[in-house]
């Protein structure tokens, strides 16, 4: 069924038409909304689009990053000063859906995808929304938890904390297939070291709940502590702690349960 | 409801349609423009059945909304060869028996030509990277590995 596209040149143009309207969707990449569409979605009237630049810009520059909602994972792998998300953009699709697919987009991803929302939620990413009432920064966790209610409103940016060091961020994605294939699981941990002893860890995992969730028991574990063999082992027998993950065509939920104490040891001590 | 006029270049010809809203760039190429070469395998970005060239990077067509190719450039399988003659990683996958049943052969051809395009002597991990967002069901993918290794060293033979 057709539906109406709504091309806008401005963000702010674009989030007032998302506000006003329930059943507009917004069009990024396309790997979410046009594959929608493909199955027949009915639920989608409207497509609303923007062509503003700004949702394009990437800010690299300070120690506090900044990447626009429309960003591919094709020009994050460009990006030199963004290699420690190389691991997690190469892990998104073949290189086609690279091409298209946005970091904005990635944080709607419905699980099993979205595995650049768990590098986000790990490094305590902000996001910057724009509604038809105004503007407001998000913390990831608040957005993504509330991202099934969420009502109308367009993603402009994230925003992170460059990792202190190129040890301090972890990540991998389980797969059945390499190099390409949707997640069993996918772990990001943020674990900054003081003194030697992990001071802030955010542990994020991905496939283990409706959307990217946090491992607080995990973290809990670790906080404070140096990261060894015996805190690693606190934290590996809380990992599956305030998780729901689902049984699917790639795994089934007890699986998934059992195995992510397996995966956060690796992460964690960085095995292959 | 209204259709959209569409400009683009489809394999360095200009072509005008109209399209309906929310139509993909898979449909209106294999119905409007009456180039059938990207197929349709699963409409989900799944299988690469539908890769085509836009300003030279691979996307899906079946995932890209028709009208933001307006003004751009797309390539199809279509347009790559020269006259009468093949391509040389179509010659190529003759050569080495990389195509079977031929479904994801046109989506495996530009994936790998955006790969030769940007990178002409790549390496096994490089072609198998590259062509890691297309299903071949037949051949088990070593003869298409093989024959975008042929036709990459072959180029380089020519130059």
């Amino acid at each position: 069924m057709p539906v109406t596209v709504k091309t806008f040149a401005t963000s702010g143009e674009a989030a007032a038409a998302l506000s006003s309207e329930r059943d507009a969707r917004y069009l990024g990449g396309g790997t979410l909304v046009m594959r929608a569409l493909n199955e027949g979605d009915l639920s989608i009237s409207t497509i609303v689009r923007a062509t503003d630049r700004a949702l394009t810009h990437l800010d690299v520059a300070s120690s506090r990053i900044t990447v626009g909602a429309g960003v591919t994972f094709a020009r994050v792998l460009a990006e030199r000063e963004l290699a420690f998300l190389h691991p997690v953009a190469g892990s998104i699709g073949g290189p086609a859906v690279r091409n298209m697919g946005t970091v904005g987009g990635n944080l709607f991803a419905p699980t099993p995808f979205g595995d650049f929302a768990v590098a986000l939620l790990a490094l305590d990413a902000t996001v910057a929304m724009q509604s038809g009432y105004g503007a407001r920064d998000v913390p990831i966790e608040e957005f993504l938890s509330g991202r099934a209610r969420s009502s109308g409103g367009l993603v402009l940016s994230v925003s992170f904390q460059r990792p202190s060091g190129a040890e301090a961020f972890r990540y991998r994605k389980i797969a059945r297939i390499k190099p390409k294939g949707a997640s069993v699981m996918t772990l990001a941990a943020y674990l900054p070291l003081s003194g030697g002893r992990v001071n802030g860890a955010r542990i994020a995992l991905g496939a283990m709940a409706a959307t990217a969730v946090r491992a607080k028991a995990a973290e809990r574990a670790l906080e404070g502590r140096a990261l060894d063999a015996a805190s690693i082992a606190a934290a590996v027998a809380a990992a599956s702690e305030g998780t729901s993950p689902i049984d699917d065509s790639l795994a089934s939920a007890w699986y998934r349960r059992e195995v992510v104490g397996v995966h956060l040891r690796r992460l964690l001590t960085g095995q292959e | 409801m209204a259709k959209t006029a569409l400009q683009f270049r489809h394999n360095g010809r200009d072509v005008a349609i109209f399209v309906d809203g929310g139509t993909n760039l898979l449909t209106a190429l294999r119905d409007l423009v009456g180039d059938m070469t990207p197929k349709f395998g699963c409409g989900q970005g799944g299988c690469g059945a539908c890769t085509v060239l836009i300003d030279g990077d691979a996307h899906l067509a079946c995932l890209t909304l028709a009208e933001t190719v307006e003004g751009h450039s797309v390539e199809t399988l279509d347009g790559i060869k020269d006259g009468p003659n093949l391509h040389p990683l179509q010659r190529a996958f003759m050569e080495h028996f990389a195509a079977q049943c031929g479904y994801c052969t046109p989506g495996m051809l530009m994936a790998a030509k955006a790969l030769l395009d940007h990178n002409a002597s790549p390496s096994r991990e490089e072609v198998v990277n590259a062509i890691s967002g297309n299903i071949c069901r037949c051949t088990g993918y070593e003869p298409i590995i093989n024959a975008v290794l042929a036709a990459a060293s072959g180029g380089r033979a020519r130059a």
